[in-house]
């Protein structure tokens, strides 16, 4: 998070932070550990008004930033997400909201998709799977064209929030590449099952395409071309998802900090033991580190620059691997009391773990960047 | 700040103008400190000199030093600036640290005006190279448990000195040294210590070379036996040298990553001799093995984290966000991934790092023996240890170590034995 933001940023952090405390604190989080949704109707469309699914939407579609540069903005959104363990499709509304608005000139069903997401009155889920980009001989779902249709076939699991959502943005592979379609939920042929997951609150299903059969017009992006706004909507995937992550890591630091001043053994508080004095400080430098690489990578995705691709897998790879290890850290620190549902760190664990393994896993990051790197130092 | 200052941009134009005209592209001896030999080191040095006049002679030495001590009056974006268009130019590396940092950054906060006015200027001008004299052989950590003695002459007023200092970079060819000494072993050991500007190349100081594991011998064991130094040289109070020391290890910690020093910045310059992990993978033939792949993104990313922590910390200290302590968050971080970037590599390389010709070493360097020095980056400049426990107690506000020394007379602390040669 940015030491310094402007007023307009300020205020929207702002506003989120003190609803997600007022909608979302834990106590109504462990109310909704076996509600299907996993959040209350009507919480997702007042965040919609706070500006939640349309950050990275430019203006003529509909959304706004508050500082021009959506994807930080949205960055500052799922910091506090993170820090509030807070319900709800954030990744996969920005990221399909994105999608569409780049997409540009759309038919007049994507134009009313967008303006349901950005309202919060729709839900769009992304329909992806592990990183099928560095797969794409294991790919889930496959599509072939057939008259002026397409026909989607597999299965596609996790996918988030599935079972709330009207959407699909499924990627398909097909004999020219990678296909993007958006498909209603309610298509002849799908089937949702729910699966369980990680999370306090959030959704996972197992999605099967069985003979779906979309118009061309459902395709965003040519056929077989989908794979720069692939590659685009991972890098607003893993801003969004390394911001949320850090935030949750700070939420689990500070929690951890304060026990260590407040547990006492052998007549001395944790906090005067070296040994652990040592692994925090290790922690607080990954963590001043999840921050700089957080911002970073928002800043260059936001900005297009030439290293966004290289920048938000970095975020996504290093957060995605220091993040779970400071929370299972935090755990240790905290003893027994640590591994129990009663207490409250479980749901940053639960969090940064869930945000390692989506949208790419540190591993698939890393292969990512290697990939960027060979590419760059061959055309050197 | 003055109003009438140049403009960042209009600095940053002159500046590349400037440097495309005057400098030429990045040399071996720049990225890589240490020389094959002495002699080549010697010319390395000589050229550095030169390069700093250059820069002076031009207007674009000590760019953030005061006017009035031949500095350009400039500011850290000024700075960042010029070290931005420098990336892939010749620079006077061996001028970086200790020169500019900590020595002169020390002698324009603490030195008198005598001091700044005598060697400001001269440092600026490439005439005179510092080294730093902390660390002894009863140890570096403790750094205030100096024990190089400093005794007033009363006929004189002069200081004379003796004991030994230890792991001094380069100081067989450097001109001066900022050493800390004791001056009063009666009081607790933070009170007894003093600050004095030593010239090195003298008979009284015998400077011995150390050689590292590696081979390299850069590192340097003074021994000063009576050493006159006059009390105009003297650069703190009297037994208030670690007001000095404090502001001292704060410049330490920043090292290269300070607004006084001159480095080029940026990512895609490589800012070592060390191949790329890609250069090593290929050499290795692994360039398609998914698992080398990884190392090489993680190691990609880690430089990415190490550059953008620096930029978060710099900023956290412009906005006020952050206090001095902050520093050694950068200092732990950059020696962890340090240690990780030379296993990463050493990994990539496989068992061809256990044995090399020359040129293959010239070509894509020796991953096994970066392997072996790979803890230096974890000790110099202080431990990571302690950078921890600065941390802990100072950003955490967890309690400090107990300590054998606090308001205990120095003379009465147990000290281990010196290594004596
Ligand atoms: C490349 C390089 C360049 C250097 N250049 C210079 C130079 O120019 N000038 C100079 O003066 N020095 C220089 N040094 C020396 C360096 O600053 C010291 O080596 C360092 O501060 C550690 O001191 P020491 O070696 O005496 O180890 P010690 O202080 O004896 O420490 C030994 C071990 O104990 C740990 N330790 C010590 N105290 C504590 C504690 N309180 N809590 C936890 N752990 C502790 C240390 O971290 C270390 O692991 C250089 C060193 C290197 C490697």
């Amino acid at each position: 998070m940015w030491h310094v933001l402007d007023s307009d940023q300020e205020m929207l952090r702002d506003m989120t932070a003190r609803y997600l405390a007022d909608n979302a604190a834990l106590p109504q989080l462990r109310k909704l550990r076996h509600d299907p949704a996993g959040f209350a109707p009507g919480y997702w469309t007042a965040g919609a008004e706070l500006g939640w699914t349309s950050l990275l939407v430019p203006e003529e579609h509909g959304g706004g930033s508050v500082s021009g540069r959506g994807a930080v903005d949205c960055a500052l959104i799922a910091y506090e997400f993170g820090k509030a363990a807070a319900p709800g499709p954030l990744v996969d509304c920005n990221v399909v909201a994105a999608a569409l608005a780049d997409a540009g000139q759309g038919t007049a069903a994507a134009a009313e998709v967008l303006s349901g997401l950005l309202s919060g009155q729709a839900i769009a889920a992304v329909a992806l799977g592990w990183a099928p980009w560095l797969r794409p001989d294991q790919a889930g779902v496959t599509v072939r064209r057939d008259g002026a249709d397409y026909v989607l076939d597999g299965t596609v699991r996790p996918v988030e929030s599935a079972g709330q959502a009207q959407w699909l943005l499924v990627t398909a592979h097909g004999a020219e590449g990678p296909s993007q379609a958006l498909v209603p939920t309610g298509a002849p042929g799908l089937a949702i099952t729910p699966l369980k997951g990680l999370d306090v609150t959030r959704r996972f299903s197992a999605v099967r395409f069985d003979g779906v059969r979309v118009p061309a017009a459902a395709l965003l992006g040519e056929p077989g071309g989908a794979r720069a706004q692939l590659a685009r909507q991972i890098a607003n995937a893993a801003v969004i998802l390394a911001a949320e992550s850090t935030g949750a890591m700070d939420a689990a630091f500070a929690m951890t900090v304060d026990w260590a001043f407040q547990r006492y053994t052998f007549g001395r508080a944790l906090a005067s033991y070296q040994a652990l004095k040592h692994r925090f400080a290790d922690m607080k430098s990954w963590l001043e580190a999840s921050h700089a690489v957080a911002d970073a990578a928002a800043e260059a995705v936001a900005d297009r620059t030439p290293a966004a691709a290289e920048y938000a897998s970095a975020a996504k790879s290093y957060i995605g691997d220091r993040g779970p290890e400071l929370a299972q850290e935090c755990v240790q620190l905290h003893g027994g009391i640590g591994v129990t549902y009663e207490h409250d760190l479980h749901f940053f664990l639960r969090r940064v773990t869930l945000d390692r393994l989506l949208y790419g896993t540190p591993a698939d990051h890393r292969r990512l960047i290697a990939a960027i790197q060979i590419e760059q130092e061959q055309a050197a | 700040m003055s109003d009438d200052l140049e403009p960042v941009e209009d600095f940053r134009r002159r500046a590349r103008a400037w440097i495309q005209a005057n400098l030429g592209p990045v040399q071996p001896w720049d990225l890589d400190q240490n020389c094959e030999n002495d002699a080549e080191e010697l010319k390395a040095v000589a050229r550095d000199r030169a390069l700093q006049r250059k820069l002076h002679d031009a207007g674009f030495a000590g760019l953030c030093f005061p006017k009035e001590y031949g500095g350009q009056g400039l500011t850290p974006a000024h700075h960042r600036a010029f070290c931005e268009e420098l990336a892939g130019h010749e620079f006077p590396s061996r001028f970086a640290v200790p020169t500019f940092s900590p020595c002169a950054s020390i002698i324009l906060e603490c030195g008198t005006a005598e001091q700044k006015a005598r060697h400001l200027p001269a440092i600026l001008r490439g005439d005179e190279v510092w080294s730093q004299l902390l660390s002894e052989p009863g140890g570096g950590s403790d750094v205030a448990g100096a024990t190089t003695s400093a005794v007033r002459d009363p006929a004189t007023g002069d200081w004379i000195i003796n004991g030994s200092k230890v792991w001094t970079s380069r100081a067989w060819w450097a001109d001066w040294g900022l050493i800390l000494a004791r001056t009063n072993w009666n009081v607790p050991k933070h009170q007894g210590l003093t600050v004095f500007m030593v010239p090195l190349q003298q008979p009284s100081i015998e400077i011995r070379r150390i050689e590292r594991l590696n081979g390299e011998s850069e590192a340097c064991e003074e021994f000063f036996t009576d050493v006159r130094v006059p009390d105009s040289d003297r650069m703190s109070e009297i037994d208030g040298g670690w007001t000095v020391g404090q502001r001292w290890m704060y410049h330490e910690r920043v090292g290269h990553n300070s607004p006084w020093v001159l480095r080029p910045v940026g990512l895609k310059q490589n800012e070592s001799k060390e191949p790329t992990l890609v250069a090593v993978a290929r050499r290795a033939g692994r360039l398609d093995d998914p698992a080398a792949r990884e190392l090489i993104g993680e190691g990609q990313a880690l430089k990415i984290v190490t550059h953008e922590l620096q930029r978060r910390l710099a900023s956290a200290a412009a906005s006020g966000a952050g206090n001095t302590d902050l520093s050694s968050i950068d200092r732990l971080f950059r020696g962890l991934a340090g240690v990780r970037q030379a296993t990463i590599a050493l990994e990539l390389a496989g068992g061809q790092a256990a044995a090399w010709s020359e040129e293959e070493e010239a070509d894509t360097g020796s991953q096994g023996m970066r392997y072996l020095m790979r803890q230096v980056t974890c000790i110099g400049g202080g431990t990571t240890e302690i950078a921890r426990n600065v941390i802990a107690e100072r950003v955490l506000g967890m309690p400090r170590e107990p300590s054998g020394d606090k308001g205990v007379p120095f003379r009465d602390v147990p000290r281990g034995p010196s290594r004596k040669t």
